[in-house]
């Protein structure tokens, strides 16, 4: 066992008693102060309390206390989350210094489930992004090339995984934050559906569209984290009261004769780099090899997801933050006695809010606003509409859908972040998903034959089936493990310590 | 020249609107479990819900769902099926999210109405108020503004902020337009409110009380020139908070109105705010530059969808309606319509029914607490209910049905228990008040008075029987005051052989 195996074999290592909770912490801390200077995917490590809670995990399983089955194992926490004690930033100055005073039902859910958190991961501020660049602490770097980004927002829970800091990670996907990034660091990422996991605790960008999920290394782990975090939760008003789908089961599965896939007309094409198409369509050749049938469908109001998503995103976005006002929490700006409350809160918001979150502010206000509501944001949730009929309709043909999780391979650092647009871009493919407010999961497919770095295979589930996701993901994920040979990524080149 | 208040109501018709929130008495908040109780320390009843923490989230509660549904259907409003919570987007240091959570184009209850009964010229008149809507909303925190003179934003050193109250949950009441009032329009507008409290009060979902602000009341009023049928610009008036404010608000707005368009000036659609001290009420910020409140459905929130079946067991459990149970014990206890109308304006109704139900007699009750209790609570400006309790009152009235007790010596021992001397019999063995009923030591008394007044004892032996006052009095004095008169005079007229 290593850092680089899954968290599985950890896990396993740790029933054993071959290594302890604090030492496996221990060797992730190492291995973070050996590759994070030049990865940067935290913000900020809370040794003593991964240590101290990795200690009472040793303790209860020294007592012969049944634990839970990833009790001990190390994970990377996104910065979005709130953690009692620890500091939050969502990647943002705004909250420099910030310490909640509660727990999101997530981290609960991780404690409970004996999971150890090293730290909080770097992220785009407030998860706006699709590249981390927009992150007020400095842009997290691609371990698979230090010179490209990450994937946004979750880029540092994703680089954290690729570069062996941690073999479990929680991230947000709003518009294929978990997905994209994944999808680009060649990690597993899913995003579940809506409701599936509580966001209780989750810093909201787009409350609509949330949806913390878990991330890891391989489908299994994935699956096994799902199963820590989600079910419902009184707490969070849309979160589904209802059975959980064994997703670990149908992770180990590894079958699909018979299943039907559907590839999805609209995701392909124009945009999408041509190494890219390969390696999907080398993946969907591999899933027919194992006995499921290709169908392609037909989505015909796909073609409308990014806008109305970047007209109800904003939108919830500028009534969401509204709350960073400097009053109660987060820094304050300006404070000397003689200002008004009203003109602190504009300088603090001037201040602490970046250049992307005060674009998307700016948009979904105007969006909001009287005489434009209809225009813009009731057309949007009408759009929304006929993506989840288009969803529906597609579903009736088939069990998953498929395709590539993002566009492109990892761009350069500072190549689109003048171009909004072109980033947006990027979501194409992982947008529908949220707006359906369906299961999305993203596993690697390959190495792009352009540029050697990795492509991100998209299955796509109906609402409370994430098990299909699994199924469809641990069938392809062995079947392309045997024929690289090894796991993906050894084929990245090797960061310092990383062996 | 300015018109007075017959003059305005000559020239123009009042129009009026009232919308009422009412701080629900839950348990807890509306969106949390925090307590909600009054004039707890400040920031103490708070959560990371109701301080709009990042990452927290609302979850309605059930309780101000169901207090929603029992007012919409005392209101004989149509329940809605479906109905939602919109954000309402501001900014403001006492409200944590920047956000309302208030429902907006999809209220809970709609299209109901209340008839309010009011003594006109003419007789009682009924006036059916048209209820629009009743929402459900949340209520923001309070700002309290240190230093400078006024006590408002401006001019203050600093301002401290207390959550307490941020998150509690409201119900607004919205009437439709209410036309054709007349002059009449200050009292439609109490009766409303007052009938509305008294709804209220009976469902047991608010303390109602407004002096605390559990009720506030914005009074819409618009005028338009006598028979033209048109509907004029309106003011809205905020924050009006009591029965007679209402009035006075009502009856200002209409004067000050009135004088405007007098004198050719136009009405400005504008929030006005209404001071207590005066009556009279100042601009506040006008509805010209009122803010975009970009509501949109709230997110967080799934829509209210209430069971049929759920809705008609609330129906069943409607109390009596105020008017029927008015009219129910005003025949119960056969008292006339103006006793009635005195009780429910003092706002003694429940207490002289729950008097009565300790077995004191309804007259007696009426004028003991309508009476000398209200006399004293008014010296002391305080409510009578706070001076002495139901049941103290109910045994006073019963010992002096027992003979127990004369009136007078009752007033001594309702001022004993005010004073805190204890209960009635307490007060009674303290102070040493009982009725002297022994007739050896009332005979003793009697012969004494006539062989002070032989004379006018003498004019009662001849038939002068008003004379007798004097020599009861006599009695009466010796006696301390703990005789009973009416069985001094009998005695006193049988021993002069009358």
């Amino acid at each position: 066992m290593s850092i680089r195996s899954s968290a599985t074999e950890m896990a396993e290592a740790l029933a054993r008693k071959e290594i302890s909770a604090v030492e496996l912490a221990n060797q992730h801390y190492a291995q973070i102060e050996a590759v994070d200077k030049d990865v940067h995917a935290f913000l900020h490590l809370d040794k003593a309390g991964a240590l101290a809670q990795a200690e009472s995990i040793d303790k209860k399983r020294t007592a012969g206390e049944k634990l839970s089955p990833l009790a001990g194992v190390p994970l990377a926490l996104k910065d979005v989350l709130v953690q009692k004690g620890v500091p939050t930033t969502c990647g943002s100055k705004m909250l420099e210094g910030w310490r909640p005073p509660y727990d999101a039902t997530v981290v609960t859910k991780l404690k409970d489930a004996g999971i150890v958190i090293l730290g909080k991961t770097n992220m785009d501020e407030f998860a706006m992004g699709s590249s981390t660049e927009n992150s007020a602490y400095g842009p997290t770097h691609n371990p698979w090339d230090l010179t490209r980004i990450p994937g946004g927002s979750g880029g540092g829970s994703a680089a954290a995984l690729a570069a062996f800091e941690a073999p479990l990670a929680i991230g947000t996907d709003t518009g294929g934050s978990i997905r994209q990034p994944a999808a680009v660091t060649a990690t597993v990422g899913v995003k579940p559906t809506y409701g599936g996991v509580s966001r209780y605790g989750l810093v909201a960008f787009s409350s609509s569209l949330d949806q913390a999920g878990p991330c890891a290394r391989t489908v299994l782990d994935t699956a096994m984290l799902h199963q820590s975090i989600a079910g419902f939760d009184p707490k969070d008003s849309t979160s589904i009261n209802h059975a959980v789908p064994d997703v670990v089961a149908a992770a180990k599965k590894k079958d699909v004769k018979g299943l039907k896939i559907g590839i999805v007309k609209q995701l392909s094409g124009a945009g999408y780099q041509k190494g890219v198409e390969n390696k999907f369509n080398e993946a969907v050749a591999e899933l027919v090899k194992l006995g499921a049938e290709i169908v392609e469908v037909s989505c015909p109001n796909f073609e409308y997801a990014l806008a109305a998503y970047y007209l109800i995103a904003p939108s919830e976005c500028s009534s969401n933050l509204a709350r960073f006002d400097s009053m109660r929490f987060g820094i304050r700006i300006g404070d000397d006695g003689s200002k008004g409350a009203e003109e602190v809160m504009n300088l603090t918001r001037q201040v602490g809010f970046g250049r992307e979150v005060k674009r998307r502010i700016i948009l979904g206000t105007y969006a909001l606003s009287s005489g434009y509501y209809d225009a813009y944001y009731g057309s949007a949730q009408k759009v929304r509409t006929l993506i989840k009929r288009d969803f529906d309709a597609a579903f009736e043909q088939c069990d998953v859908l498929v395709s590539p999780t993002a566009p492109t391979t990892a761009f350069k650092i500072g190549e689109k972040s003048e171009d909004p647009l072109a980033m947006y871009l990027n979501d194409i493919a992982t947008i529908p998903v949220n707006l359906a407010g369906l299961g999305g999961m993203s596993l690697p497919c390959g190495l792009a034959e352009e540029d050697n770095l990795p492509v991100g295979f998209q299955i796509m589930s109906p609402a409370m089936k994430d098990d299909r996701m699994y199924l469809v993901g641990g069938a392809l994920e062995a079947a392309l493990l045997s024929k690289w040979g090894k796991p993906i990524l050894d084929f990245a080149p090797s960061l310092v310590g990383s062996k | 020249m300015s018109l007075n208040y017959d003059q305005a109501i000559q020239k123009y018709e009042p129009t009026l609107g009232l919308e009422v929130h009412v701080e629900l008495n839950t348990k807890s908040k509306m969106f949390c479990g925090c307590a909600t109780e009054f004039g707890a320390e400040p920031n103490t009843q708070t959560c990371p819900v109701c301080l709009g923490l990042p990452g927290a989230l609302p979850v309605v509660n059930q309780t101000a769902i169901e207090s929603s549904i029992l007012i919409g259907l005392a209101l004989n409003c149509s329940i809605a099926p479906f109905s939602r919570f919109a954000r309402k987007n501001y900014f403001y240091p006492d409200m944590p999210k920047n956000f309302q959570t208030s429902q907006y184009d999809e209220p809970i209850c709609v299209n109901g109405y209340l008839d309010v009964e009011i003594e006109t010229d003419e007789g009682n008149k009924v006036f059916r108020i048209d209820i629009e809507r009743v929402h459900m909303e949340e209520d923001t925190g309070k700002s309290l503004h240190v230093g400078g003179s006024t006590g408002r934003i401006h001019g203050a050193e600093y301002s401290l902020l207390d959550y307490n109250r941020a998150g509690i949950p409201l119900v607004e009441i919205v009437t439709k337009i209410v036309p054709n009032t007349g002059k009449y329009a200050p009292q439609v507008a109490r009766a409303y409110v007052a009938a509305l409290r008294d709804i209220l009060r009976g469902l047991k979902v608010s303390d109602v009380k407004m002096e605390q602000g559990s009720l506030r009341c914005d009074v819409n009023l618009s005028l338009a020139p006598s028979g033209s049928g048109e509907l004029g610009t309106r003011s809205e008036t905020k924050n009006v908070n009591s029965l007679r404010s209402v009035e006075t608000a009502v009856s200002g707005e209409i004067l000050r109105q009135a004088n405007r368009l007098q004198s050719g000036e136009k009405i400005v659609q504008e929030t006005r705010h209404f001071l207590e001290e005066s009556g009279q009420t100042r601009p506040g910020r006008s509805k010209e530059q009122a803010e975009d409140y970009r509501y949109f459905p709230e997110p967080d929130l799934v829509p209210v969808v209430p069971d049929n079946k759920w809705i008609e067991e609330l129906r069943k459990s409607l109390p009596e309606k105020p008017a029927d149970r008015r009219k129910r014990l005003q025949s119960e206890w056969s008292v006339p319509e103006k006793e009635m109308t005195a009780m429910v304006n003092a706002e003694l109704l429940d207490t002289v029914e729950e008097t009565v139900k300790l077995g004191a007699d309804p007259t007696k009750a009426r004028s003991w607490w309508l009476g000398e209790i209200s006399r004293i609570a008014n010296e002391r400006d305080v409510v009578a209910t706070e001076l002495i309790s139901v049941t103290a009152v109910a045994q006073i009235i019963n010992l002096i049905n027992q003979g127990e007790l004369t009136d007078k010596l009752a007033r001594q021992v309702v001022d004993g228990v005010i004073a805190g001397e204890g209960t009635p019999a307490e007060v009674i063995s303290k102070r040493g008040l009982k009725v002297v009923s022994d007739d050896g030591a009332l005979m003793k008394a009697i012969e004494d008075a006539i062989a002070a007044q032989p004379d006018t004892a003498e004019r009662v032996r001849s038939g002068n029987i008003p004379a007798a006052g004097a020599l009861i009095g006599a009695v009466m004095k010796a006696t301390g005051g703990q005789a009973d008169a009416a069985k001094v005079r009998e005695l006193l007229l049988k021993h002069l052989g009358q």
